[in-house]
């Protein structure tokens, strides 16, 4: 039954400890209100059959008037109904926003458009959370700039995340697999790109993951035998993400390619331009704002304090790495402000 | 021959743009409302067409951004809150009354100039660029767009002062302009609904237009109200617009609730089942509206005390309107009901409205509300209101009174294919977004994952169909203007003082007085005139 329900309502799976008993309530709720509408619509149909006007319309009409009996049994017996929604309802909502004392606690951070995972004493991660099965997970949550919401359709929860505020929300996955995590507080251009995903494993493998990814702190530079420093930069650059907004092949995107950029002169919002070097690229990283490439929003958020020094030599040794690469499109041009209805290129 | 009708009694463009006759400031809000309709359509279309793909498709994430965020202000500020009241109550509250106009005619001339100016400020923002922040302009990302906020936001607050000064008036006339005979418990419901609207219009308005102004000022100057970063709190701005923004949707609700319960006893021919119950309603929707807006905020991190305060205030807000839908569909009873096309649009109106306050229940159910919050589920529920209520109302409300006022029928014929597409479309719109909101599918999502396209596609075909239906009505009633066949003065038979005057009305409304005594419900008692 619950299976048929949870099809035909197209609900997703019930993948966390409080999941079933929602939607216990909510199967109880549509189906109320199913019933209802159909009670209406019965009742309007039988009248109108009924009392149809056939021919000329009648000079008067018996006057009839509702007893009160019957419209405080209707008002008293929906607002019994709608109450004892509220008492279930409500008692679900302390049990969801009351996080167990032995949950696990992981921090959070949002930012557009992606989410951070850190466990006290490492690792941290971006866009993947694991978690063990059976156990309670406490979420400690902040957002570094707008309001986000971390929900997760699988698990039937869902927390705004607000800057300068610290939210909590919490989960118990009761089956192993990997659920989608979705950002649902529209957050600018690229919110419905800020997704992320939840891995539940098996306690025992929740333990191996956690040992392996703390492991030994690597030493500055020992990351990656072998590997150059270039290569180091494309990895960091897909860990914080960069590569959403830039390209490296030089498609136009959301923000400047870097492809054939180092060494170049930049054209700045506003008039004048700027060389593409270091100093450049560091500044746009730790203060996006303080030059804005032409055509391009003041979209991208500071990255201070997100790269450390080694991560930020990466990125702009892999950046200088692609300033021979030929773009396979000219620069984008300027997109300037839209004309409406139509879109910019719709 | 008698005086000429308010149509004809002066020629000129000027004897229009400076008329202070509340039947033909009604005649220019009807035209300014319906190019807004036709304006957020259009967007409505764009985004439809945009979502039949999960990919980037037909445009960029930012442009529609910019269209989800016009298409809500648009339907929102400039036809969903002004439309019923400043059409169909400018035209018929002073002729329900048996007065000769509105108590202050050059205010309401002022209020329509306001819209105006108002919604050009909005327009000249889109043209400049348009706000991305959604019709919530929540904060801090109001305060950081990169997209033109202010002049959006000082349109919306222009609008909020014509919906405040038609309050205000509607407030004055009802009290003041009632003539001898037409007392608080026998004048038309028609009344008490925009009198119930006209109390949010006045208290809450204010309160939006304080909260977009400091947005405004937040994103020009920096000023931080409600930006962390520079010591605001964003939750505050949640509080203060969902003040305004919660009772809105009453303000939008009941004018339409008001038309549903003057088609029903006319094309059933028969007293209200319980007029008190509609009156007082109206009235219990309007002050107990005020205690409810927290539910928007179950997930914004606020006490549990007061989500469960809000959560309960809700339950009993909505026990009003479940009185409603049970006086609508009692006075049915024993009546002679006559299948016209402004009753099948309220037979279309009770449906959705059962069922999209239903489902508002539903999500005001604190626990149920966390997976729904933000998603499809909360868009379907609401177009139910505002469209499958609102819209449709006003539908039903422009069949029934257009005898009235332009002295013409509509093709009845084509009246009912309409009525029945509109129906069918907005179902094949929004019931697939109830399940996109069921499977997870969160709001304003220029992309999404592809799972959900199938639902996706289902929804858009169902817009056209609307938009195709909405397009049909239009042009038939253009056309019935010139060649509609000629009404009477009272084609429905409707006991309503509306309707005891020739159609179209004089410019002073009545040939002479009505006779109150014989009550806009009255239909247990002969009407001497259609006996004579």
């Amino acid at each position: 039954m619950n299976e048929l329900l949870r099809h035909l309502l197209n609900l997703p799976p019930q993948a966390s400890s409080v999941a079933r008993g929602i939607d216990t309530l909510h199967y109880t709720v549509i189906g109320a209100t199913f019933a209802g509408v159909a009670l209406v619509a019965a009742i309007t149909l039988y009248f109108i059959i009924k009392f149809r006007r056939a021919g000329a319309a009648p000079g008067t009409t018996p006057r009839v008037v509702a007893p009160l009996w019957l419209e405080l049994g209707v008002a008293g017996g929906l607002l019994t109904l709608f109450c004892a929604w509220w008492v279930v309802g409500f008692a679900q909502y302390r049990e969801l926003e009351t996080p167990p004392a032995n949950a696990i606690p992981i921090y959070v951070t949002a930012k557009q458009w992606m989410w951070k995972f850190e466990y006290p004493g490492g690792p941290a991660s971006s866009e993947t959370l694991v978690v063990p099965v059976g156990q309670p997970v406490k979420l400690i949550m902040t957002s570094r700039d707008v309001i986000h919401s971390f929900y997760v359709p699988a698990f039937r929860i869902k927390q705004d995340v607000v800057p300068g505020h610290v939210v909590t929300t919490w989960f118990e996955a009761i089956a192993p697999g990997s659920y989608q995590v979705l950002c649902t507080q529209y957050c600018g251009t690229r919110h419905s790109f800020m997704r992320a995903q939840v891995i539940a494993l098996a306690p025992e493998d929740f333990a191996r993951w956690l040992e392996a990814a703390r492991g030994p702190l690597p030493l500055p530079g020992a990351k990656g035998e072998g590997q150059g420093l270039a290569e180091r930069g494309r990895e960091v650059a897909a860990k914080h993400g960069c590569l959403r907004c830039h390209s490296i092949d030089g498609t136009p995107f959301i923000g400047p390619t870097w492809a054939h950029s180092f060494g170049t002169q930049r054209a700045l919002a506003g008039g004048g331009s700027v060389l593409v070097d270091e100093a450049y690229l560091t500044e746009s990283m730790m203060d996006p704002n303080a030059k804005i490439a032409a055509g391009f929003q003041a979209v991208m958020p500071s990255y201070q304090g997100l790269l450390d020094p080694e991560e930020t030599a990466a990125l702009l040794e892999f950046i200088r790495s692609l300033r021979d690469v030929e773009p396979v499109r000219p620069a984008p041009p300027p997109t300037g402000p839209i004309t409406l209805p139509g879109g910019s290129r719709g | 021959m008698a005086e000429p009708d308010y149509l004809r009694a002066h020629a000129g463009i000027r004897s229009w743009l400076l008329t202070t006759d509340h039947k033909r400031i009604s005649i220019m809000f009807f035209v300014a409302t319906t190019l807004a309709v036709m304006l957020g359509g259009a967007f409505a279309m764009l985004l439809r067409t945009k979502l039949l793909i999960p990919g980037p498709g037909i445009m960029e994430p930012i442009t529609y951004n910019r269209l989800f965020t016009l298409h809500g202000v648009v339907m929102v500020f400039m036809f969903m809150v002004p439309v019923i009241p400043a059409v169909f109550g400018n035209f018929f509250l002073p002729m329900m009354l048996g007065a000769k106009d509105l108590a202050f005619p050059r205010i309401n001339l002022a209020s329509f100039y306001v819209y105006v100016f108002g919604a050009c400020l909005t327009l000249w923002g889109m043209i400049h660029g348009g706000a991305d922040t959604g019709w919530t302009f929540y904060a801090p990302y109001a305060t950081i767009s990169p997209t033109d906020v202010a002049p959006i936001a000082l349109g919306v607050f222009v609008l909020g002062v014509s919906s405040i000064m038609t309050g205000l008036n509607f407030i004055a006339t009802t009290h003041m302009l009632r003539r001898e005979g037409v007392r608080w418990n026998t004048m038309p419901i028609f009344v008490w609904t925009l009198y119930a609207t006209s109390i949010i219009q006045v208290i809450a308005t204010p309160v939006l237009g304080l909260s977009v102004i400091l947005v405004a000022l937040d994103h020009a100057l920096k000023m931080g109200m409600f930006d962390p970063a520079l010591g605001g709190d964003p939750v505050l701005f949640e509080h203060l617009f969902w003040f305004y923004s919660h009772p809105a949707v009453y303000i939008m609700i009941l004018p339409a609730m008001g038309v549903v319960a003057e088609i029903v006893p006319t094309f059933a021919r028969k007293n209200q089942f319980s007029y008190k119950a509609l009156a007082y309603s109206s009235l219990g929707i309007a002050f107990i509206g005020f205690l409810t807006w927290g539910h928007h905020l179950f997930v914004a991190g606020i006490s549990q005390l007061d989500a469960a305060l809000f959560g309960i205030m809700s339950m009993f807000v909505a026990i009003f309107s479940a009185i409603k839908v049970f006086t609508w569909v009692g006075t049915l009873y024993r009546g002679s009901i006559s299948l016209k096309t402004p009753l099948l649009y309220v037979f279309a109106f009770i449906y959705l409205f059962a069922f999209g306050g239903m489902t508002g229940i539903a999500v005001a159910t604190t626990s149920l509300d966390v997976h729904w919050h933000d998603t499809y589920f909360v868009i379907a529920h609401f177009h139910f209101i505002m469209i499958g209520g609102t819209l449709t109302a006003f539908l039903g409300a422009v069949h029934y009174w257009f005898p009235k006022m332009f002295g013409r029928m509509y093709p009845e014929r084509l009246g009912v294919v309409s009525a029945v597409l509109v129906f069918g479309g907005f179902n094949l719109t929004f019931v697939p977004q109830f399940l996109l909101g069921n499977a997870g599918m969160p709001r304003r999502y220029a992309t999404y994952p592809a799972q959900f396209q199938t639902l996706n596609i289902v929804s858009t075909i169902g817009a056209y169909t609307l938009g195709a239906a909405l397009l049909l009505t239009l042009t038939y009633l253009i056309v019935s203007l010139f060649r509609g066949k000629r009404a009477p003065a009272n084609p429905w038979g409707s006991r309503g003082f509306e309707w005891r005057t020739p159609s179209p009305p004089p410019e002073h409304n009545f040939v002479e007085p009505f006779d109150p005594a014989l009550g806009p419900y009255a239909y247990d008692q002969p009407d001497p005139k259609e006996a004579a």
